[in-house]
């Protein structure tokens, strides 16, 4: 950082990707410890960052640490490039390091998200960054840190076991739904971060690397590239992922993760992919859900400053495009498939 | 519809654009000078100074005027400066006994070496709403005739004024400071904490913790809940120098001087088959005057340290982890705050999850119901 005096406040200049180098070097070498111990907690330094606790600020230094002039950024949280936070992150980057940004997966060199992994299969080259709240998948059994490191050094995971079997025993079901735990490489229990269970199977023997990093709880984990993981379950109890009934509304996309829009108070709603590069892609290519828009009246609705478009529905068309009303009750709610998500 | 309010860049500029309006006010008034906030508001000043870490009171005062008066959003304003900053070492401990004292008053004697010194504090005012300062005219604050008919503020510096717990001291009535054995201090702020902690990291998390977790903390030791029977020794407040020794120039210099308050309790201690019953001290420092922070920070110290004395744990105040884990108001109203982001992913499971449970159980019901009216 350095201050030059202007006025009587100094004015306070930045290093690319805000981080100073020295802290940069320290989480490196953090990220590094995580490729070589997979699935394994490493604690780091993490800084005060200008945005909130919380917000993303782990996955943020992550990024900034692994972020390189050439790289090409795309930010989603929800699996949306247009959500408030992806766009004041992506904003971060474009003002602090002045990288290159994208919507598209596939151009994209690093990818920070939160709550999701995108439909479109990763490759070798790309590095795909979660914002983590809680890094620890036993807090909520033990909020000890002291106890759960011992937990983790012990492998002794009879208590995550015990929890996934009473959620059997009680509700018939594993009530985990979302931040659903899983082995990596046959060791470390981890938390994959709030993604929907939905996307466990995509995290294991992905060819991308994988990076976690939780900036308040100061911890840092990681995927290497073609790593074992598995989502914890049980022989008579096999891991399963939610399955939607109906295909996306915009882009008919099946085997996606979709999202539920209400669209009055009457029941209405419809169900869109929660993945808008995904989504977008497919439209372009001509693929058109029940209440998908025409090519043309579509590209009119292009958040200003993204590229590609995002899809903003044009307020109100799809629905009168469909008598007014969508069809609702039980054949738009998602249901569980059988074994097809299993990831082992 | 939703999906078109996800948000955009064009909303958060537009938001943005209003806050700048909507912390400005009406425009008709003059804007608030930082120097103004800085004399007058002093006491939120040395609370973002003391909880952001960072000693400067300008830039402690543009953050409150930037953070419209939101004391925590402008200690996170500090914060997240004081982190870019570069470290040039370590400055000598601050000698407390050579502080020149503000304010100084001690609940265990009536009177002692360097005296009582009242100082500016609000203790003993009548908290009767004041309206001539809400008066602008003749008569008014600001008015030039109005000044209130006070001595000047003076610091006493021709007494020395010994520390309370240096004179117990003497006597071995109180345990020993803990020596300086010249390491250099843990710096949670550049190192990850990990638990059990020793004192010096206590102490600094509690030095930038939430005065008003603190706060409750004390309080509840005084409730019963880890209660250590406490005195104040003493608290001062006042101006102590700043000493650096650079290794290169192998002489010590002055930074300058900062403004602390000091509060050091003595609290009871029965003694144990090695150590014959003495007092014991809690211990808070904190930057500017803040004295309830720096009497809570003494109180929660010292519930911390049960272990060491040998004393029955299982208070919220004596539990390590859980005190310094939350401490931080930074990092808490960071994590309570981010539940207004999206999670619309998430709830879409838990939704999927608990409709497919109530068709289970609807069905359950129904095969119940038809068994029952079979037999």
């Amino acid at each position: 950082m350095n201050t030059q005096a202007i006025g009587g406040m100094p004015e306070i200049t930045y290093n690319f990707a805000y981080l100073d180098e020295q802290t940069k070097r320290m989480i490196r070498r953090a990220i590094l410890k995580a490729i070589a111990i997979p699935g394994y907690q490493v604690p780091f330094a993490a800084r005060e960052m200008p945005m909130p606790y919380g917000w993303g600020t782990g996955g943020v230094q992550v990024t900034a640490a692994v972020l390189g002039r050439d790289d090409v950024l795309k930010v989603i949280d929800q699996g949306a490039d247009d959500t408030t936070n992806a766009v004041a992150i992506r904003g971060f980057f474009e003002k602090t390091a002045g990288v290159a940004t994208t919507t598209s997966t596939t151009e994209a060199t690093i990818i920070q998200t939160r709550h999701r992994v995108p439909e479109t299969a990763l490759g070798e080259n790309q590095i795909l960054v979660y914002q983590v709240p809680i890094p620890e998948p036993l807090r909520f059994l033990e909020p000890r840190e002291t106890e759960t490191r011992q937990l983790h050094a012990l492998a002794e995971y009879g208590l995550m076991h015990v929890k996934l079997y009473e959620d059997i025993a009680r509700h018939g079901h594993i009530a985990t739904t979302y931040a659903y735990p899983v082995e990596v490489a046959g060791r470390y229990v981890m938390d994959p971060s709030p993604i929907p269970k939905f996307d466990n199977p995509k995290l294991d023997d992905c060819p991308a690397l994988q990076l976690f990093g939780a900036g308040r709880e100061k911890r840092i984990y990681a995927i290497p590239p073609h790593t074992k993981v598995r989502s914890l379950d049980f022989e008579d109890h096999p891991f399963r992922v939610q399955k939607f009934a109906k295909p996306c509304a915009l882009c008919a996309a099946t085997g996606v993760y979709l999202d539920e829009v209400i669209l009055d108070d009457r029941g209405g709603r419809m169900f869109v992919c929660s993945d808008t590069d995904y989504c977008n892609t497919r439209q372009e290519a001509g693929h058109r859900g029940e209440m998908g828009v025409p090519a043309e009246s579509a590209s009119s609705d292009v958040m200003p400053g993204l590229n590609p478009g995002i899809h903003a529905v044009p307020p109100g068309h799809p629905v009168q495009g469909v008598d007014g009303r969508v069809k609702s009750g039980h054949d738009g709610v998602p249901v569980e498939s059988g074994r097809e998500g299993d990831a082992s | 519809m939703y999906v078109a309010a996800k948000g955009g860049e064009k909303a958060i500029r537009n938001a943005h654009a209003l806050l700048a309006k909507r912390r400005r006010g009406n425009r008709n008034l003059p804007s608030i000078g930082l120097d103004q906030i800085a004399q007058q508001l002093t006491l939120a000043v040395d609370r973002v100074m003391a909880e952001g870490s960072l000693y400067d009171v300008e830039l402690a005062a543009l953050a409150v005027k930037q953070a419209r008066g939101d004391l925590i959003e402008a200690i996170f304003l500090i914060r997240a400066f004081r982190t870019t900053l570069p470290r040039f070492g370590y400055a000598k401990p601050l000698d407390t006994a050579g502080m020149q004292v503000r304010r100084r008053v001690s609940a265990t004697y009536k009177d002692l070496p360097g005296g009582q010194l009242l100082g500016p504090t609000f203790d003993y005012t009548h908290r009767l709403l004041d309206t001539s300062l809400g008066q602008g005219g003749v008569g008014g604050e600001g008015h030039e005739g109005h000044a209130p008919a006070t001595q000047p503020e003076t610091s006493v510096e021709a007494e020395p004024m010994p520390r309370v717990t240096d004179l117990l001291g003497r006597e071995g009535l109180i345990e020993g400071a803990p020596e300086d054995d010249g390491t250099e201090p843990f710096d949670l702020t550049r190192a990850p904490v990990s638990f059990p902690v020793d004192r010096s990291t206590r102490l600094q998390a509690l030095a930038r913790g939430d005065e008003g977790y603190l706060l409750a903390l004390g309080y509840s030791t005084q409730r019963g809940y880890a209660r250590s029977h406490p005195f104040v020794g003493e608290i001062r407040f006042g101006d102590v120098e700043v000493i650096f020794e650079a290794p290169e120039l192998g002489f010590e210099l002055s930074l300058g001087t900062v403004q602390i308050t000091e509060c050091q309790t003595v609290n009871q201690f029965k003694g144990s088959a090695t150590t014959p019953p003495q007092f014991t001290r809690g211990y808070g420092l904190v930057f500017g005057q803040c004295e309830r922070k720096a009497m809570s920070m003494a109180l929660v110290e010292r519930a911390l340290r049960w272990q060491e004395l040998g004393e029955e744990p299982g208070a919220p105040a004596q539990d390590e982890e859980f005190v310094l884990s939350h401490c931080d108001n930074v990092q808490a109203t960071g994590f309570v705050e981010h539940l207004k982001l999206p999670h619309y992913v998430d709830f879409q499971a838990e939704l999927d999850l608990v409709r497919r449970m109530r068709a289970e159980h609807e069905e359950e019901r129904r095969e119940a119901g038809l068994k029952e009216a079979a037999e």
